[in-house]
């Protein structure tokens, strides 16, 4: 697969994070970061659990104030939540007066957009990742894989521009884990969303990115911008082949675990 | 109906049937006088003999419950959103609140009675003072327990703080809110009845008194046991007001 440069689709430039605490020193969460976002680009934040890669992400989703730098979007510097990005927290975070559909459906409603076409698109959605038959029911009726898929629908129904994934899949076991990498690789050929996807899993950065950011201890710095060469689709034997475990231990070394 | 319905209604009947004939049991075997204490036939004969009278004081008691309860909920409601929306009013407000339901509602009864008169409004009045304290305190608390990731989402979705109340803090404070009206329904009976005692013509409570009055004591149990029904009524009609409109709780618990 032979790849054009991919148009721009956003920037940080020197974000810099500090949580002022009572009783306490400041505390430096994320120091100088700074990385291109291409255009339909699947981009992993990498890093050791607490070490500010979530900050990042809040940051973008428009959750967290940065105390420095700025966030460019097609351009412009953008503050605060955006209507046209959609995000996966690392709870399903589904409502539960709600039914499957309904909660699905809720960013759409907020916007004032729920009619039969964003009904249509929910029930496709869920259908893609496997809930047809469960959109009346109520959340706690479903597993946490279940639900987490169902909040992964929720982030995509409107049809974002961005999609912001906070580990979402951090709370699965393995098996299912896996299933949820190959739905998301296959959302995002379907989509052409551009993903950037914060985890402390190394196989599930390298199996799932185009680019993958290793982040050192807090206070978070880029460590290392890794390319992930293997082509797309990339499917469950790849994770066995020696470039993927080259790539991964290239990973590892620069999160400081093999010394 | 399932075996565990039966069992619901079948068990207590028998734990009541058990009681009563206990009841009758003691009085035949000790004589007791019936100012003292009626035996159940006595009750019951009261019962079959006075159910109109009896039915037309429950009327008027029932109506005070369900306008006292009403209000304190409309106005616990209002109060408990007033001081979770205002950091100020609650710093103003709520240490005066609590402060207040120090003070035993029976002592307040016969001011309300100067300013309401004795006719129903005195009643509602009390059967509302009584109830609306657990109402404002489980709505509050209620209203404060929102998931933060809820509100992250919202935030994330740029909802406006409209949206936030109504679709994200009110739903998941239901249930909160029918906690402290389970327990406001219960408060609302006893604040009625105070009101009827301190002064009233008409009312179980009122009928109590008189018929105690009277020596005529099958008629204060059987006022008694209409209390009791009404409630039991009252109650099941807000638990059943609850499952209607939280059905989430329950299937979370199937």
């Amino acid at each position: 697969m032979t790849r054009e440069p991919l148009p721009s689709f956003g920037r940080l430039s020197g974000v810099r994070k500090v949580f002022d605490r009572r009783n306490d020193s400041p505390l430096v969460a994320i120091e100088d970061v700074s990385f291109d976002i291409a255009q339909g680009q699947l981009i992993s934040l990498l890093g050791p659990s607490g070490c500010g890669k979530t900050t990042v992400l809040r940051i973008l989703a428009g959750l967290t104030e940065a105390t420095s730098g700025t966030v460019e979007i097609r351009g412009r510097p953008v503050t605060g939540a955006q209507r046209d990005f959609g995000v996966a927290f690392q709870a399903p975070t589904l409502m539960p007066w709600r039914s499957i559909i309904e909660n699905v459906l809720f960013p759409m409603e907020v916007q004032g957009r729920k009619d039969g076409a964003a009904r249509d698109r929910a029930r496709e959605l869920l259908k893609l990742v496997g809930l047809e038959g469960f959109e009346q029911v109520y959340p706690k009726q479903l597993s946490g894989g279940m639900q987490q898929r169902a909040a992964l629908c929720r982030a995509l129904i409107h049809e974002p521009t961005l999609l912001l994934m906070d580990e979402p899949f951090g709370a699965l076991d393995e098996l299912t884990r896996m299933e949820m990498n190959d739905l998301l690789l296959d959302i995002r050929r379907l989509t052409k969303a551009t993903v950037l996807f914060v985890t402390h899993s190394i196989s599930e950065a390298v199996y799932l990115s185009d680019v993958v950011l290793v982040f050192s201890k807090r206070p978070a710095r880029i460590a290392l911008r890794l390319e992930i060469d293997i082509p797309y689709p990339r499917s469950i034997n790849v994770r066995y082949s020696e470039h993927f475990n080259r790539l991964e231990q290239q990973a590892s070394i620069a999160l400081g675990v093999n010394r | 109906m399932s075996g565990q319905n039966i069992s619901r209604i079948v068990y207590p009947a028998i734990g009541i049937l058990l009681i009563v004939l206990a009841w009758q049991a003691y009085i035949v075997a000790f004589r007791v006088p019936v100012v003292v204490m009626p035996p159940p036939t006595k009750v019951m004969s009261a019962l079959a003999a006075d159910w109109r009278l009896l039915l037309v004081e429950s009327w008027t008691t029932f109506v005070e419950c369900v306008y006292g309860f009403a209000l304190a909920v409309i106005v616990g409601i209002l109060i408990a959103v007033m001081v979770t929306a205002s950091r100020g009013l609650s710093l103003m407000f709520y240490p005066i609140l609590i402060a207040t339901q120090s003070i035993p509602k029976v002592a307040i009864a016969p001011l309300v009675l100067v300013w309401f008169g004795t006719g129903i409004e005195s009643k509602i009045a009390i059967a509302f003072i009584v109830a609306f304290f657990p109402m404002v305190v489980d709505t509050a608390t209620g209203l404060r327990a929102t998931p933060e990731d809820l509100l992250d989402l919202a935030r994330s979705l740029k909802c406006t703080r409209w949206q936030i109340f109504w679709k994200i803090q009110v739903p998941s404070a239901l249930p909160f809110i029918f906690s402290g009206a389970k327990v406001a329904v219960t408060l609302a009976v006893i604040g009625a009845v105070i009101g009827e005692f301190v002064g009233s013509d008409s009312g179980l409570g009122n009928l109590v008194l008189s018929a105690n009055a009277q020596v005529n004591l099958p008629l204060v149990w059987a006022a008694l046991v209409f209390l009791s029904i009404l409630g039991m009524m009252l109650y099941a009609a807000t638990v059943v007001a609850e499952r209607i409109l939280t059905p989430w709780v329950e299937s979370a618990s199937q």
